[in-house]
């Protein structure tokens, strides 16, 4: 019986010395993907990813709802970063439906997001850490994630998938007091995560393991087109923070982390540096913020657009720019919906990174990427 | 409160000529931002008719550019410009036009004035009513070597829309399974089941 299986299925003899093989999707080394890997003996020659596991049609889904009722679906790609995925949607609609947001609603919006890049660079970091064999490197991330999902389920009411930003605000006010446990959570927080350095960051195992992997130059990080930690990994100086600030970030003072050396010792600190500057930015949203005040613009049911118009709108998620273009034609439903994502533009580096490495350098090279599957396939 | 008890006669006389309030809007000049619009008068200096300026707005610049001349307004962009990737790459189905359009916004990270802006490059490719993907007459001149960032984005276009770019090096599917054998999804014809 013969049966031709589709291309990449069959192991390919490419000749004597190259063997193909498949990485992924199950193995949880390489997460909801597959990467064709071929080998020379010990050395990877030729990589091909293979995404669309996860693929769950998120665009189509949001041509077939209202502006609202697409909140609780588009942050789904990446739930433990959803306010951040939600966040370029909404600032679009906003400008499509032509909504005016209140000052406080602003700031909390920061400090949602600020909070919700903690959260996901912690769950990161663990699933790096144990790729790597570094145990206490998973126990500890996980561990104190949850100290920051509490202030987010004290703030939205979820745990997980917050569904908080609206157009026109966000969902509900703060609880009282929730500024004192905020400033003591992220004190503790950031008191505790500097603690990693000595155990991950300067841990001679963990830099002989990255150090000059994966090496990613600056010309070429700009001609992928990467984005967010492997594009400051690379010494190029650009956060959507400070270039295109939105909301409130151009009242706050932000500074961004740069490293030079483009490798994945480097693309793995870089997100850490990042979770103590947004606990900078926290502080900050909180001294600031207006303490009273309205939080949501109430909106018209079924809000429209005001005919055909398109927005491209772009934040700083936890993994770089996050883009969300949207094209209304005037009725409740937007006419499309398409979400630019950092892991889908990152990976293009992945063939180019992994060429000439050993395959046992490929978790510490793949993560490294901070690459999320189920936000690459959407 | 106080403060205002001095004000009604005032009031009294406003109520009888209210008129003036709705021809607000219509005073303040829309106000194009003279740095936008210098990158567009660029792109028309250069290509004159065959490109035509969809919008300048904060930001964002928006040139509409037919399918023959797509490649070369692109490598302008590029050396004359100073954009040096691609941050999304969009295809929207218009089956009123019989037209699939596909947006490029287009950014620069080298050149530090550039850092706000984002240059929207759209074109359009015929739609066919009973499309076959990589058969039929919906094609585009690839950007890819233009732009290296857009391979795995237009692959991405052509397995959801159907559009085949010409010259791409590597056209297979992405993200759908290999057996698809269903319309392009996201095409306006293809609709969600049960709605």
């Amino acid at each position: 019986m013969t049966f031709k299986l589709p291309p990449g299925l069959a192991l390919q003899k490419v000749d004597e010395k190259i063997m193909t093989l498949n990485v992924g999707p199950q193995h949880p080394g390489s997460g909801h993907m597959r990467l064709i890997v071929q080998i020379d003996g010990d050395y990877i020659v030729a990589c091909d990813p293979d995404p669309g596991y996860v693929h769950r049609g998120e665009e189509k889904m949001a041509e077939y709802r209202n502006y609202i009722l697409n909140i609780p679906h588009l942050e789904r790609p990446v739930i433990h970063d959803s306010c951040n995925v939600l966040y370029p949607y909404v600032l679009g609609s906003e400008e499509i439906l032509g909504i005016e947001v209140p000052e406080r609603a602003k700031y909390v919006r920061v400090i949602a997001s600020e909070l919700n890049r903690c959260i996901y660079i912690m769950y990161w970091l663990a699933i790096y850490g144990i790729f790597l064999g570094h145990s206490t490197m998973f126990m500890w991330p996980a561990g104190d994630r949850e100290l920051l999902i509490d202030l987010m389920e004290k703030m939205t009411g979820a745990r997980v998938t917050h569904a908080h930003f609206v157009p026109g605000g966000v969902r509900n006010d703060l609880p009282p007091n929730f500024e004192d446990v905020c400033l003591r959570q992220v004190n503790y927080f950031e008191k505790r995560i500097k603690e990693y350095a000595a155990i991950f960051y300067d841990n001679p195992i963990l830099i002989a393991r990255t150090r000059d992997t994966g090496v990613l130059s600056r010309q070429d990080a700009i001609r992928y087109g990467t984005t967010g930690s492997v594009l400051r990994a690379s010494g190029v100086d650009y956060d959507l923070r400070i270039k295109e600030p939105y909301d409130v970030y151009e009242e706050l003072d932000v500074h961004t982390n740069v490293m030079k050396e483009g490798d994945s010792y480097a693309r793995s600190k870089i997100p850490w540096l990042d979770m103590l500057e947004s606990c900078n930015i926290i502080r900050q949203a909180l001294q600031k913020m207006p303490k009273s005040g309205s939080v949501r613009t109430k909106l018209k049911p079924n809000p429209k657009g005001k005919g055909l118009d398109s927005v491209y709108k772009r934040v700083e998620s936890g993994r770089g720019s996050l883009g969300c273009y949207i094209v209304s034609d005037g009725k409740v439903e937007p006419y499309r919906v398409k979400l630019s994502v950092p892991s889908f533009r990152n990976l293009i580096a992945l063939p180019n990174l992994l060429r000439g490495e050993k395959l046992g350098n490929m978790p510490s090279v793949y993560w490294s990427l901070n690459y999320w599957p189920v936000e690459a396939d959407r | 409160m106080s403060t205002e008890t001095e004000n009604p006669p005032e009031d009294t006389t406003k109520v009888e000529s209210p008129p003036p309030a709705p021809k607000k809007p219509e005073a303040t000049p829309v106000v194009i931002p003279a740095f936008e619009k210098s990158i567009a008068d660029k792109i028309v200096e250069k290509f004159g008719d065959k490109v035509e300026v969809g919008f300048v707005k904060e930001d964002r610049v928006r040139i509409n550019v037919g399918r023959e001349n797509v490649h070369d307004v692109a490598e302008f962009i590029r050396d004359g410009l100073n954009y040096d990737h691609v941050e999304s790459v969009s295809g929207v189905d218009y089956p009123q036009d019989n037209e699939i359009e596909v947006v490029y916004h287009i950014g620069s990270y080298d050149d530090s004035s550039l850092a706000r802006q984002i240059l929207v490059l759209a074109t359009r490719a015929q739609r066919e009513t009973n499309p076959i993907p990589g058969n039929d007459a919906t094609r585009l001149p690839t950007l890819r070597d233009v732009f290296y960032s857009v391979e795995f984005h237009e692959r991405e276009i052509f397995e959801m829309f159907g559009v085949f770019f010409e010259g791409h090096p590597d056209n297979r599917r992405l993200l759908l399974p290999e057996d698809w054998a269903d319309l392009p999804p996201l095409r306006k014809d293809f609709t969600i089941k049960g709605r």
